[in-house]
C-alpha cells in the first residue's frame, strides 16, 4: 500500500535530492504562552526547520523527562487543548503552505475528542503526521487506517531495544517517517553514544524504507552534527524548550538563537560528506 | 453443610486475551522502549506460572513468611447492631506488613530473581504497597527504590520512614499533583531509563500487559482461601463479596476465584471522596469515563480534553484517578457492581469497627466496610457479606485524629 504523498514526503524527498538533512524542533504548543507559539513556528521555520514537531500537551506524559513535562504543565495551566492546538496550525497554514507539521502527544486527548472527528479535523487544519507515544503499532490499526486514508502519516517510534519484527511491523503501518529514540530514558535525558546510534540505524534500514530521524539526547550543534551524520533527521525538543524557558519573554530570539547554529552544523554534513 | 451451595457454572471466562486485553479495555499503551521489557516479563511470567518449583517457593513464602492464609472472621457484635446480614471479614489486615499488598509483592520479587534483576522500584501511593515492595527487596537482597507522591509523603511520614528503615530510597514525586498517578510516571521513567537491570514492581491490576492479570493473579490466593473457608465457617459462599476499589488489587484478589460463582454478588467500593457531586472524589467507574492512561484502556477520571484531573480521597491508596482495566470490563458485562462511599461514611465505618470488634482497619478498607453497613440493615439476617479487610489502619492514626482535631 503505498501512502498518498503529503508535506513530509515531499519534504525528505527534496532534502534527499538536495543531500541534506533535516532539522526537526520540537516545541509544546502553548508554551510559554498561547500567543507565542505560531509565531515561533514561523521564527523556527525562518531558521532552518524543516519540519515542526508540535506537542500536544498532557496532564502524564510519563514518556518525558522534567523539561517537557514542565513546559505541558504551563501550557495546560495555560488553557491549552487538543482543539487550541489545532487552531494553531490552521493559523499557521495560513501563512506557510511548505512546512510539514507533526502533532506529538498521547493518547488520551485524542481518544476524549474521538480518532474520527480529530482525522477529520486535523486533515482540514493541515496537520501531516501524527505521532502518539503510548500507542505502539499492535493498537494502532484503527486509527493507522483513519490517517492513512486522510492521507496523515502515523509516525512510530523505535527504540534501541527494538528487535526486528518490531521495526517490521513499523515499517508496514507507519509513514512519514521513524522517530528512532537515541537513548533508553525519557526526553532530556543523558548523554548520547553516536557510534551506537550508527550501528542500529544500520540494522533498521534493512527492514524500513522510511527516513529515520533521532531525538533525545540532542543538545548542541556537535551532538546534532554528529547525529546529522548517521540519520535523515534531528529532532531537538528538551534543549529548545530550556533555551526558551530561560528567556519566556523573547522565546522567538531565543529559539532562532539555538537553531540558526544548529542548522549550520547540520548542513556542515552535508557539505562535508 | 446443608444449606444450598451455590455451583460453579461451566461458563468460562477467559481475559485477558493474548495482548492483554479485557473486551475493549487493558492492552499495551506504553512508549516503545517499554515494549521489549513488557514482552520479556510477560515471557517470564507465563514461563514461571506454570512451574511448580515457583509455585512452590510462592506458596512457601505466603505461608511462611506472609503469614497465610489469613482467617476470615464473623464480625458478630457490629452484625448485631447493624440488626440485619451477617458481615464476615477476610482478615488480609493480619498479613506481614499489614495488607494485602505483600502477597502480589511476594510474587513479583520472585520472578524478578528469576529474571535476574538485581534492582526493584515501586511507586506507592498509602505507602502500603512501597512498604512492601521494600520489605520483599529486603527479603531477597535486591536493591530498592520507592517512588511516592510529594503530598503523600507528607501524608504518611511512618511509611516512609518504615521503608527506609527497611533499606529502601524513597524518592518523593514533586510533578503534577503530587500524588500516586505522578509517582506511578515517575517509575515509568525510572523504568525506561534502567530497562536493563530493573524490575518494576506494580502494586496493583492496573498498568500494561501482563500487569493486571499478573498482579490479579498473585493477589487471588485472597478468593481461593476464602472459597474453601466459607463452606468450613457457614457452609455455604457469601451472598456478597464487598473490597474497595483503588486501582483494585485486593477486590481482584477475592472476587477473580468467585468470578464462576454467578450467585455471589460482587460488589467494588470506590472513592466517593466528599461526594460525586462535588467533583472531589476518585471514584473512576462510577464517574468517569473510558481512556488511556498508564499503559492500559479503562475508566478514567478526566476533562472534556482528556486531561486526567485530581482527585481526591481521604485515603491515599484509594487517591487514584484510573482503576483496573478488569474492573472496567466487569462493570461492562454485569458481573460485578461498582458503588461510591464518601470519606464520611468510611469513617463512620472505621470508628465502627474499632469500637465493636477491637479491630483498626485501613481507611481504604473501611470504604467497603461502609457499604456493607449500609446495606446488612436492609438485608434478612441469614445473608452473609463478606467483606475484604484489606489492609489495618495503623498507617491512618494521623489523617484521623486530624479530622478530629487532634494532633498527635
Amino acid at each position: 500500500m503505498s501512502a498518498p504523498s503529503n508535506r513530509i514526503d515531499s519534504r525528505f524527498a527534496r532534502l534527499a535530492s538536495e543531500r541534506r538533512k533535516a532539522l526537526i524542533p520540537f516545541v509544546t504548543a502553548g508554551f510559554p504562552a498561547p500567543e507565542v507559539t505560531v509565531p515561533l513556528m514561523h521564527a523556527m521555520v525562518a531558521a532552518g526547520a524543516d519540519l515542526i514537531e508540535l506537542g500536544v500537551p498532557f496532564s502524564d506524559p510519563m514518556a518525558d523527562g522534567p523539561t517537557i513535562q514542565r513546559a505541558s504543565e504551563r501550557a495546560l495551566a495555560n488553557g491549552q487543548t487538543l482543539a487550541k492546538t489545532l487552531a494553531m496550525v490552521e493559523a499557521f497554514r495560513a501563512q506557510d503552505r511548505e512546512t510539514p507539521v507533526v502533532l506529538m502527544g498521547y493518547l488520551n486527548p485524542i481518544e476524549a475528542m474521538g480518532w474520527g472527528r480529530f482525522v477529520c479535523e486535523a486533515a482540514r487544519v493541515g496537520v501531516d503526521g501524527v505521532l502518539t507515544v503510548d500507542l505502539p503499532p499492535q493498537e494502532a490499526h484503527e486509527p493507522a487506517r483513519l490517517l492513512h486514508a486522510a492521507g496523515i502519516a502515523p509516525i512510530f517510534l523505535l527504540a534501541p531495544t527494538s528487535p526486528e519484527t518490531r521495526a517490521r511491523v513499523v515499517a508496514k503501518l507507519g509513514r512519514g517517517y521513524v522517530y528512532y529514540v537515541s537513548l533508553t530514558g525519557v526526553t532530556g535525558a543523558g548523554h548520547l553514544d553516536v557510534a551506537a546510534v550508527a550501528e542500529r540505524l544500520a540494522a533498521l534500514r534493512q527492514w524500513v524504507a522510511l527516513p529515520i530521524v533521532v531525538g533525545f539526547g540532542v543538545k548542541d550543534a556537535q551532538s546534532a552534527q554528529a547525529i546529522a551524520k548517521v540519520a535523515d533527521g534531528v529532532v531537538v525538543g528538551s534543549r529548545l524548550i530550556e533555551a526558551i524557558d530561560a528567556d519566556p519573554a523573547n522565546a522567538v530570539t531565543a529559539a532562532t538563537q539555538l537553531l540558526t547554529p544548529l542548522r549550520a552544523a547540520v548542513d556542515a554534513v552535508a557539505a562535508t560528506a | 453443610m446443608n444449606a444450598p451451595q451455590p455451583k460453579a457454572t461451566a461458563q468460562p471466562y477467559a481475559y485477558p486475551d493474548a495482548n492483554g486485553h479485557f473486551g475493549p479495555y487493558g492492552g499495551v499503551f506504553v512508549a516503545e522502549t517499554l515494549i521489549p521489557a513488557l514482552e520479556a516479563l510477560t515471557e517470564a511470567y507465563e514461563a514461571a506460572k506454570d512451574d511448580p518449583a515457583f509455585r512452590a517457593e510462592f506458596e512457601a513464602d505466603l505461608k511462611q513468611y506472609v503469614g497465610r492464609p489469613t482467617p476470615i472472621y464473623h464480625a458478630k457484635r457490629w452484625s448485631e447492631a447493624l440488626g440485619g446480614a451477617q458481615i464476615y471479614l477476610k482478615r488480609e489486615d493480619l498479613n506481614h506488613t499489614g495488607a494485602h499488598k505483600i502477597n502480589n509483592c511476594i510474587g513479583q520479587a520472585l520472578l524478578a530473581r528469576r529474571m535476574g534483576k538485581p534492582r526493584v522500584i515501586a511507586e506507592t501511593g498509602a505507602g502500603q504497597h512501597g512498604v512492601a515492595t521494600a520489605t520483599v527487596a529486603a527479603r531477597f537482597g535486591l536493591k530498592c527504590v520507592v517512588y511516592m507522591g510529594a503530598e503523600d509523603v507528607q501524608r504518611q511520614a511512618a511509611n516512609v520512614y518504615r521503608m527506609k528503615l527497611l533499606g529502601a530510597e524513597v524518592v518523593p514525586v514533586h510533578s503534577g499533583s503530587k500524588t500516586l498517578k505522578d509517582a506511578l510516571n515517575e517509575a515509568l521513567r525510572d523504568w525506561v531509563t534502567h530497562v536493563a537491570d530493573t524490575f518494576y514492581i506494580i502494586g496493583t491490576v492496573a498498568g500494561p500487559h501482563p500487569y493486571p492479570m499478573m498482579v490479579r493473579d498473585f493477589q487471588a490466593v485472597i478468593g481461593r482461601e476464602c472459597l474453601k473457608q466459607m463452606p468450613a465457617l457457614v457452609g455455604r459462599q457469601p451472598d456478597y463479596v464487598i473490597a474497595c476499589v483503588g486501582g483494585g488489587s485486593n477486590a481482584m484478589g477475592i472476587f477473580y476465584p468467585y468470578l464462576p460463582y454467578e450467585s455471589v454478588r460482587l460488589i467494588g467500593v470506590e472513592a466517593a471522596g466528599e461526594g460525586i457531586a462535588t467533583g472531589r472524589h476518585a471514584a473512576s467507574l462510577t464517574a468517569g469515563r473510558p481512556g488511556v492512561l498508564h499503559g492500559n484502556r479503562t475508566y478514567l477520571l478526566q476533562n472534556e480534553d482528556g486531561q486526567i484531573i485530581e482527585t481526591h480521597s481521604i485515603s491515599a491508596g484509594l487517591d487514584y484517578p484510573g482503576v483496573g482495566p478488569e474492573h472496567a470490563w466487569l462493570k461492562e458485562i454485569g458481573r460485578a457492581e461498582y458503588v461510591a462511599v464518601t470519606d464520611d461514611e468510611a469513617l463512620a465505618a472505621f470508628h465502627d469497627l474499632c469500637r465493636y470488634e477491637g479491630i483498626i482497619p485501613a481507611l481504604e478498607s473501611s470504604h467497603a466496610l461502609a457499604y456493607a453497613a449500609k446495606i446488612a440493615p436492609r438485608l434478612a439476617k441469614d445473608r452473609i457479606l463478606l467483606v475484604n479487610l484489606s489492609g489495618r489502619g495503623d498507617k491512618d492514626m494521623h489523617t484521623v485524629a486530624q479530622r478530629a482535631g487532634i494532633t498527635l
